[in-house]
């Protein structure tokens, strides 16, 4: 056991704190989920980052990455949200889509795919859950037909978040139409400007459209755009699910970075506090560390060989179980002003305490509820009968 | 960076725990609390002939001078066994302590006996109110009236203190401490006392840890078997939920208890205060899973006959013992108010330790 970085490991975190420090915008950027000028600077942000070769440090170089592993992963992920730079438009590509691709498809669609996800210039978005397929995700209707070198895409997807403004979308559908639950499923592409798709923006609770129903009529793509063989949707999807609730989309920067700055909000209004706020700032804090202990262990297993399964599904309960606690703390040392919106003269900077609730409130219940996470451990880590 | 233990350490670990499977079953701990002996003879000859007492003594005492990330690991599985024995005490604290400070011939001859397994040492340390297992001890090492002692039966004299847990063994001490039952002044040793203090938490961390496991594990066992409405209770969510929290919860504490281990021996604030995150966290693990192996038993969870109420017990025991959550949440805020944050401080820095 090494619990140090090496010398090598502290100028990759130099050499990425240089970088950010000269390109990070000075202001945050507008909402990607408010307006197409939010959108598109994030997506000026991606593009950069790509010259960079920042935008995918752990990917092969021939896909705009730099090959690294997940320490160095880790660390790019602590000086970026250090740097407070703009969150990942492409997140949905970037850290779902991306690994999966690279594990399933093949080189032409690797080709294909993977570089101008990683430079920005298609933004996906998810397309999983449908009105009546959401913790059921197996119960998914839409239907894709095949026709010659084709698929048809017929459905009605929900809750598919960036849809409203990104490029591509990938989803689950029926490509044999006599099958039921897990059977006879497949994972496909499909560009959200294409014939036949259509978006229809829904409201988030703080307002924005971060997610869309998406309709599929008759919308024809190419059979190259499945990814896997055909009937093998579930189990490709299940790995994506992993990456999902797992290491990638939550790295541990992003919850240590708030708790440093619950812990500067703590210090600003301390005379204000009680003890019991104090413990709740620790106890942020400790929660925010054991995270990353948690994953810094889980990369160095993966490193060494070893395979991430049903722990993926207690990193998600624990971070957003956390990011709620950390942020209702906030809130009650803002007391008065915790309500108060960005436009309010009296809010300061604090409002994203704020935005910063509400998102966190969506944490248990995307990627798989947290009630399902609950069922995936209590049955295949501990072995409990299915009911 | 490699957030791994040595095939070495696994081994070792497993040749505990294979050792504990056989030897320290329920049937063997109710026979122990049937006979009423301080401990089973025959179980801590085997664990002696282990020769794992010396594990954190110097090579050059006649120890292994392996580390804490070496012993980590032994002292969850003597959580999970619920083993009577000191093993974690002994080879965990009290021998290292021994070891810093015999420097004269008397303590060097007791030390050299306490390797060889003929005899245990207990320790007085300011931090407990009760000396563990001392009337099994051959000698009890002392920090009282500014001095480090070294006492045994002729000038000690205990009066037990029974506790909840049947295999807990507790006195307060009453002594004739003198110059010439002295070993050390305490302001030369203040810093192996703190050792002491800090190994006495993460080794009772590490059994905590334990402890919530196998609480996990013998209510996950009933859930399995137990009928209710014509199916295994463990086929309801509201109790695959109740056991999935438990679960969670240890699996963040777990990695905190390790990398304490491995950042042990830099005895800086930040190591010290991740030595009591690692003792908040595991003390929550272990009391959730208790509770909930208890709740998940039913009225056989608040039973005499089901084995859960020892490890209930030993959790309650242990979460105040080596510090209680006041003292180990003062030294998180200690760090956390007065050291800079930052993801890069979460671990140290080669160059720091050169």
């Amino acid at each position: 056991m090494d619990l140090t970085y090496s010398p090598e490991e502290d100028a990759f975190r130099a050499e990425v704190r240089a970088w950010m420090e000269a390109n990070v915008p000075p202001s945050p950027l507008p909402s990607f989920d408010a307006s197409r000028e939010g959108f598109e600077a994030h997506r000026d942000w991606e593009r950069k980052l790509a010259e960079g070769r920042w935008g995918m440090v752990t990917w092969p170089e021939e896909y705009g990455g730099r090959g690294l592993d997940l320490i160095r992963w880790l660390i790019f992920e602590e000086e970026y949200w250090r740097a407070g730079a703009p969150l990942r438009v492409n997140q949905n590509g970037i850290f779902l889509l991306g690994p999966t691709l690279m594990e399933f498809g093949t080189n032409e669609q690797k080709a294909r795919f993977l570089s101008k996800m990683a430079s920005g210039d298609e933004i996906w978005a998810q397309a999983w859950s449908e009105p009546q397929a959401g913790s059921d995700l197996a119960a998914v209707r839409a239907t894709a037909r095949r026709d010659g070198d084709e698929y048809v895409l017929s459905g009605h997807k929900i809750w598919s978040s960036r849809a409203v403004f990104a490029d591509w979308a990938f989803g689950l559908f029926r490509t044999d139409p006599d099958s039921e639950r897990h059977k006879g499923l497949s994972l496909i592409f499909f560009p959200l400007n294409a014939p036949g798709v259509r978006l229809q923006p829904i409201a988030q609770i703080d307002g924005e459209t971060g997610f869309a129903e998406i309709f599929l009529e008759e919308a024809r793509v190419p059979a190259f755009n499945r990814l896997g063989e055909e009937g093998q949707g579930w189990k490709i999807c299940m790995a994506t699910a992993g990456f999902e609730r797992g290491l990638m989309l939550r790295s541990p920067a992003r919850f240590q970075v708030a708790a440093q700055r619950l812990v500067e909000l703590y210090l600003a209004h301390q005379d204000e506090c009680g003890p019991e706020t104090r413990a709740s700032v620790m106890r942020s804090f400790m929660d925010a560390e054991a995270y990353t202990l948690s994953i810094y262990q889980t990369a160095s297993r993966l490193m060494a060989g070893g395979t991430i399964g049903a722990e993926a599904s207690t990193n998600k309960i624990f971070w957003s179980e956390m990011d709620i606690a950390l942020h209702r703390t906030a809130l009650s040392i803002l007391g008065a002003r915790a309500e108060l919106l960005k436009t309010a003269p009296a809010a300061g900077n604090e409002s994203r305490w704020l935005d910063g609730y509400f998102f966190s409130l969506a944490g248990p219940i995307y990627a798989g509820s947290n009630e399902i996470q609950k069922n995936i451990i209590a049955e295949r880590m501990l072995g409990l009968p299915r009911g | 960076m490699d957030f791994r233990f040595t095939d070495e350490q696994q081994m070792m670990a497993e040749a505990v725990r294979n050792l504990l499977a056989d030897h320290c079953q329920s049937a063997d701990l109710r026979r122990l609390m049937a006979s009423g002996e301080p401990r089973d003879e025959a179980r801590w000859k085997r664990i002696v002939e282990l020769g794992l007492q010396g594990v954190l003594v110097p090579e050059d005492q006649g120890g292994l001078g392996l580390g804490e990330a070496d012993f980590v690991l032994l002292a969850e599985a003597c959580g999970y066994a619920g083993l009577p024995e000191p093993l974690v005490e002994n080879a965990g604290v009290a021998l290292p302590l021994l070891a810093a400070v015999a420097e004269a011939d008397g303590p060097r001859e007791v030390l050299d006996r306490a390797l060889a397994g003929e005899i245990t040492i207990a320790v007085a340390h300011p931090a407990n109110a009760f000396v563990a297992d001392a009337d099994t001890a051959g000698a009890i090492l002392a920090a009282t009236d500014g001095r480090l002692h070294l006492l045994d039966s002729a000038n000690a004299s205990l009066v037990e203190q029974p506790s909840i847990d049947p295999f807990r063994r507790l006195f307060t001490l009453s002594h004739d401490a003198g110059p010439a039952t002295a070993c050390a002044e305490t302001a030369v040793i203040r810093p192996h006392l703190d050792a002491a203090f800090d190994r006495g938490a993460l080794f009772a961390s590490a059994q905590l840890l334990g402890i919530a496991q196998r609480a996990v594990d013998l209510a996950v066992a009933y859930a399995k078997e137990r009928k209710q409405f014509g199916k295994p209770i463990g086929s309801y969510q509201a109790v695959k939920h109740l056991l999935a929290e438990a679960q969670v919860k240890i699996e963040f504490a777990r990695p905190v208890v390790y990398a304490a281990a491995g950042s042990f021996d830099s005895t800086d604030i930040h190591s010290r205060a991740r030595i009591s995150h690692a003792k908040l966290a595991a003390s929550d693990a272990a009391d959730l899973a208790c509770r909930t192996s208890v709740q998940v038993h039913g009225a056989m969870g608040y039973s005499w006959e089901v084995d859960v109420h020892f490890f209930l017990k030993r959790a309650l025991a242990l979460a105040s013992w080596w510090g209680d959550a006041h003292h180990h949440q003062d030294r998180v805020a200690e760090r956390v108010l007065s050291q800079p944050l930052g993801a890069e401080h979460a671990f140290a820095r080669e160059a720091a330790d050169a």
